[in-house]
C-alpha cells in the first residue's frame, strides 16, 4: 500500500436514527500535517474519525486517499490503507496482557509465541517514546493512563501514517503530553499525518498546524492556528465568550471531616498501592491530590468509600471510625463519589434515566419503603435533577447510554451532591468532557465548597487541581511527596514532585 | 455488495413486535424444511400440531396441564436471567422440589388431611428447589465458579441421586419390584379439574407467582437490585448493593419456583417418584426459551409457556399421527430459540445490504 499524501473527507453525513451527528463535513489533510478537531461534546467529531476509521458507514459523502475514492468497510480496511486509531474510551481487551493486546491487532505478529517475540520489539518502542510499560502485565490492572499508552504504542507499532487520536492528552500529565507531542511532531516531520481530536485549546494551538472546528456536526470555522488565539477558537467551538477563570474566593478551614492515618492498601495484584497515607479534609475546603494515574489513587479513594480493603491504618469521619465499613453504610455517613470512569461504575447504561438518578440512594426511606419503591417521588426527583444540573434529556424515560458523556456526568454530580454529602470524592472529574461541561462542573465543586461541605478531588489536570484546590497533595507510587497550601511557592516543582524527584516536608 | 451493522439507538415497540415475528416466523420455515425431510407437508404438520394443542378440549386441556410447570420454572427463570446468572439448572431443582415434596407426602401424608400436607408439600419442595439452586449462587459469589457449569452439572448430580433414591432406599413396597416410590396417600394427591389433568392447586400458585414476580422486577427494591446488577455489576458494586444477598435470593426464588413445579408434577400427575426423564420430560430446559420468548418479563411468561406447551401436546400428537421421531419436538423447541436469539441480534442493530459501491 503506497503511503498516503493526502486524505480527504468529501460531503460525509451520517445520521443515527434521525439524528444528524454530521452532516456535510468536508475535510483535507495533507503529508505532514498535524489537523486539529476542535468541538463540543456531541459535535461530531469522534463521529466523523469513526468513519473514516471504518467503525461506522456514512450515509453519503466519500473518502479519498490521494485522490482515489477509497472504501472502508471495516477498521482493518483503514489499517491497510495506513489509518491508525487511539480512541477515547479504550478498547483493549482486559483480561489479557500488555503483549497480548498489541500482538492482537499488529500485523508482524508470528504465528507461534508471539508475545514472547513482541516483548522485545514492545520495549524498544516504548523507550523510544518514554513510555513505562510491562509487556506481561495484565490490563485491568493498568490505570487509565497507563492504558492510553498502551493504546498509542499499539497504533504507533502497526506504522500508521495517519494516526487519529480521541482526546489523548486527558490523562496525561503536563510532563508527559509534552514529550508526547514532541513525538508527535518528528512523526510530523518524517512525513507523517495525525488528525487529533480535543476540547483543549491550548492543545490545538500549540500542536496543531491546522484547525477544524465541528458545531452540532457541521464545520463552523477553519483556520491555520498561527492565525488564532484561544479567545477566538473558543468562540468558533461554542458560539459565545467564556470565563476562563473560575472565580475562587478565599475561605477559612472549619472543622474537619475526615481523617486518613497511615492507611495501607493493595491492588488488584496484591501488591501494597497505598502506603501509609495519611491527609485530613476540613469543611470549606478542597483538597487535591495530584500525580499520574496508577500511583495509588484509584486504590486509596476505593478505600475511602468502602469499595476496596484498608489492610492497615484507620479512617475516621466526624470522630466515627468507618475503616472496611461497607460502600452503602459509607455512603449513609455522608461520602459520595463521583466514581473514575463514569459509564463504567457510575450508572446502568441499559436503564433509564430515573433508575440511575436513584443508584446508591434507592434503599433510603424517601424513596422506598422496605418493600416497594416510590417511583413517582422518584422521577419527581429526576425532574428537579435535571433542571437544577443543568442534563440534557428528551425524557427521563430514555436509556441513560443515549446521553454524552457530559451529561451523564451531570447526572451523576447531581445525583451525589442532591444528598448535600459532608464529604465528596471527585476521581477525575472533568477527564474528556467539553469546555462548556467542565466549567460548569468544576463551579459546582467550588459551590459545594462554599456551602460547607468537603470536597476530595483527584485529578491528573493540573489545571483543574490549581484552580480549585485549597491543599494539594502529591502522589507519586503510594506516598504522598508532600501536601502543600495552594499558595505555596515550592508548587512550581509539582512535576519533580510527580516524577518521585522531590519530596516537601514541613 | 456490502453488509452494515449499525447499533439500533432507540428501539420502538414495533421493531420488538416486528424481530419477535420475525424470528418465530424465520423458525417455522426453518422446521418447515425438517418435515419436508420426512416427507411431511408441513402445512399439514403445523395444522396437526395447532389442532392438537388448541384444536379439541382434550387438547386444551392437556396444553394448560403441561402449561403449569413451563410457567413455574420460566417466571423464575426472568428474574435469574435478568441479573445475568444463566441458571441452566431449573431441571434439576424442579426434582428436587419433587423429592422434597414426595417425601413430606409420602411419610406424613398418612396422618394429616390435604389441607394441611399439601401446603406442607409445597412448602417443602419450594425449600428442595431453593437449596439446589443457592449451591451455585454461594459457588459463584464467594468462589467465582461459573454457574453455566455448575448449574448443568448439578443437574446429573440430582438424576443420580433420584435414580439411587428410587432404586434403593426409596422403593416402593407396593411396586413389586419396580424402581418406583410408593404411592402417595390420597390426601397428598392434587385434586384435578374433573375430566383433566389439570392440577389447579399448582396453577393457582403458578399465577400467584408471575404477579408477585411481575411486581417485584418492576416496583420493588430488590427488582430494582436486580436490574443494576444485570445492566452493570461494578455500578451496583460502587452503589453498594450487596452481592451476595442478591443473588441469593434470586436463586432462592428461581429454584424454589422450580421446585414447586416439581411438587406439581409428582403430586398431581404421577403420584410417585419414578425416573426423573418421566417426572420431567425437560421442562427445566424447555423453561429457558419460555423466559427468552418472554423477554425476561414475568408476565409474558404465562403466553409462552403456553406456546411451548402447546408445541409439546402438539407434538406429541403428530408423533402418533404422522409417525415422526420423538425428538422432532426437541428439534422444534431448539430450532425456534436458535431465531428467537437470532432475532434479538436483529433488534439490536440495524443491519443494511448495501448493493453498490458507493461514490463510483
Amino acid at each position: 500500500m503506497a503511503k498516503i499524501e493526502s486524505l480527504e473527507m468529501k460531503d460525509i453525513s451520517k445520521s443515527f436514527q434521525g439524528v444528524k451527528a454530521n452532516s456535510n463535513v468536508n475535510i483535507t489533510i495533507r503529508k505532514g500535517e498535524i489537523l486539529g478537531l476542535l468541538g463540543e461534546n456531541g459535535a461530531g467529531k469522534t463521529t466523523l474519525m469513526n468513519i473514516l476509521y471504518g467503525l461506522y458507514q456514512p450515509d453519503s459523502g466519500n473518502i479519498r486517499i490521494n485522490g482515489k475514492n477509497i472504501t472502508i468497510n471495516s477498521p482493518m480496511d483503514s489499517r491497510n490503507h495506513g489509518i491508525g486509531m487511539v480512541h477515547q474510551h479504550f478498547m483493549l481487551i482486559q483480561n489479557h496482557t500488555v503483549a497480548e493486546n498489541i500482538a492482537l491487532g499488529f500485523e508482524k505478529t508470528p504465528l507461534f509465541f508471539p508475545q514472547r517475540n513482541l516483548n522485545e520489539k514492545i520495549l524498544s518502542f516504548a523507550k523510544n517514546f518514554n513510555f513505562e510499560i510491562d509487556p506481561s502485565r495484565m490490563v485491568w490492572q493498568l490505570s487509565a493512563g497507563e492504558q492510553q499508552r498502551v493504546e498509542i504504542l499499539k497504533a504507533l507499532m502497526n506504522g500508521a501514517d495517519l494516526l487519529i487520536l480521541d482526546e489523548p492528552t486527558s490523562v496525561l500529565t503536563s510532563q508527559e503530553s509534552r514529550d508526547l507531542f514532541q513525538n508527535f511532531r518528528e512523526m510530523r516531520d518524517q512525513g507523517h499525518m495525525i488528525i487529533l481530536i480535543s476540547h483543549k485549546l491550548d492543545e490545538i494551538i500549540e500542536l496543531c498546524d491546522r484547525v477544524t472546528v465541528l458545531q452540532k456536526g457541521s464545520i463552523v470555522g477553519e483556520a491555520a492556528t498561527k492565525d488564532v488565539d484561544k479567545k477566538s477558537l473558543a468562540r468558533m467551538m461554542i458560539g459565545r465568550d467564556i470565563i476562563f477563570q473560575i472565580e475562587k474566593e478565599p475561605m477559612e478551614r472549619t472543622e474537619k471531616v475526615i481523617s486518613v492515618e497511615d492507611i495501607v492498601v493493595k491492588s488488584d495484584k496484591g501488591l501494597d498501592t497505598v502506603k501509609n497515607v495519611s491527609f485530613e479534609i476540613f469543611r470549606n475546603e478542597i483538597f487535591g491530590i495530584a500525580g499520574v494515574s496508577g500511583n495509588g489513587q484509584r486504590e486509596l479513594v476505593e478505600a475511602i468509600t468502602g469499595l476496596r480493603r484498608v489492610e492497615a491504618g484507620k479512617i475516621v469521619m466526624d470522630e466515627t471510625d468507618i475503616t472496611n465499613e461497607t460502600a452503602r453504610c459509607i455512603h449513609d455517613r455522608g461520602i459520595a463519589h463521583v466514581p473514575e470512569e463514569r459509564i463504567k461504575f457510575g450508572i446502568a447504561p441499559g436503564l433509564c434515566l430515573y433508575d440511575n438518578a436513584i443508584l446508591k440512594q434507592h434503599h433510603k426511606s424517601k424513596y422506598s419503603s422496605s418493600l416497594f419503591l416510590a417511583y413517582s417521588k422518584i422521577k419527581q426527583h429526576t425532574q428537579q435533577l435535571l433542571s437544577e444540573f443543568k442534563v440534557l434529556a428528551p425524557s427521563i424515560n430514555i436509556q441513560t447510554k443515549n446521553l454524552s458523556g457530559g451529561n451523564i456526568q451531570k447526572l451523576i454530580l447531581g445525583r451525589e451532591i442532591s444528598e448535600n454529602p459532608s464529604l465528596l470524592v471527585a476521581s477525575h472529574p472533568t477527564y474528556g468532557l467539553d469546555v462548556g461541561a467542565t466549567e460548569y462542573l468544576r463551579n459546582q465543586l467550588l459551590k459545594r465548597r462554599r456551602e460547607g461541605g468537603a470536597v476530595l478531588l483527584v485529578s491528573e489536570d493540573l489545571d483543574e487541581i490549581f484552580e480549585l484546590c485549597d491543599r494539594i497533595a502529591v502522589m507519586f507510587r503510594g506516598e504522598f511527596m508532600g501536601v502543600l497550601e495552594a499558595d505555596d511557592q515550592r508548587l512550581e516543582d509539582i512535576g519533580l514532585m510527580m516524577a518521585g524527584s522531590m519530596r516537601v516536608t514541613d | 455488495m456490502n453488509i452494515r451493522v449499525t447499533e439500533r439507538i432507540g428501539i420502538l415497540p414495533r421493531h420488538s413486535i416486528l424481530s419477535l415475528g420475525g424470528s418465530l416466523a424465520a423458525g417455522l420455515l426453518a422446521i418447515s424444511s425438517i418435515f419436508i425431510i420426512f416427507g411431511v407437508n408441513p402445512f399439514f404438520a403445523f395444522a396437526k400440531i395447532f389442532s392438537g394443542s388448541f384444536g379439541s378440549i382434550y387438547g386444551i386441556k392437556e396444553t394448560i396441564t403441561k402449561a403449569i410447570p413451563l410457567i413455574l420454572i420460566g417466571s423464575g427463570l426472568t428474574l435469574a436471567f435478568r441479573a445475568k446468572f444463566w441458571n441452566i439448572g431449573a431441571e434439576s431443582q424442579l426434582l428436587m422440589g419433587a423429592i422434597f415434596g414426595t417425601w413430606v407426602g409420602l411419610n406424613w401424608g398418612p396422618h394429616l388431611p390435604a389441607p394441611v400436607i399439601v401446603p406442607l408439600m409445597f412448602m417443602a419442595g419450594f425449600v428442595g428447589g431453593a437449596l439446589w439452586g443457592l449451591i451455585p449462587a454461594i459457588l459463584k459469589v464467594k468462589f467465582s465458579i461459573n454457574e453455566v457449569i455448575s448449574t448443568l452439572m448439578m443437574n446429573y448430580i440430582c438424576n443420580e441421586f433420584m435414580k439411587f433414591l428410587i432404586v434403593g432406599p426409596w422403593r416402593g413396597k407396593t411396586k413389586h419390584g419396580f424402581p418406583y416410590t410408593d404411592d402417595l396417600p390420597a390426601s397428598a394427591i392434587l385434586s384435578l379439574i374433573p375430566g383433566s389433568r389439570i392440577h389447579y392447586a399448582t396453577l393457582v400458585i403458578a399465577i400467584a407467582v408471575v404477579i408477585i414476580l411481575g411486581i417485584a422486577v418492576y416496583r420493588t427494591r430488590f427488582g430494582y437490585e436486580v436490574r443494576v446488577i444485570g445492566e452493570n455489576p461494578d455500578a451496583a458494586k460502587y452503589s453498594g448493593i450487596d452481592f451476595f444477598r442478591t443473588t441469593v435470593i434470586i436463586m432462592i426464588i428461581s429454584g424454589g419456583a422450580a421446585g414447586l413445579a416439581g411438587v406439581g408434577e409428582a403430586a398431581g400427575i404421577h403420584h410417585y417418584l419414578s425416573y426423573p426423564e418421566s417426572i420431567s420430560s425437560g421442562y427445566g430446559f424447555t423453561a429457558i426459551i419460555v423466559a427468552w420468548l418472554a423477554k425476561l418479563n414475568p408476565v409474558n411468561v404465562i403466553f409462552s409457556a403456553l406456546f411451548f406447551s402447546g408445541i409439546l401436546v402438539g407434538g406429541d400428537a403428530i408423533q402418533i399421527s404422522l409417525g415422526l421421531p420423538a425428538a422432532t419436538v426437541q428439534i422444534f423447541n431448539g430450532t425456534l430459540l436458535f431465531f428467537l436469539i437470532m432475532g434479538d441480534y436483529f433488534l439490536k442493530n440495524r443491519v443494511t445490504l448495501q448493493w453498490r459501491e458507493e461514490g463510483n
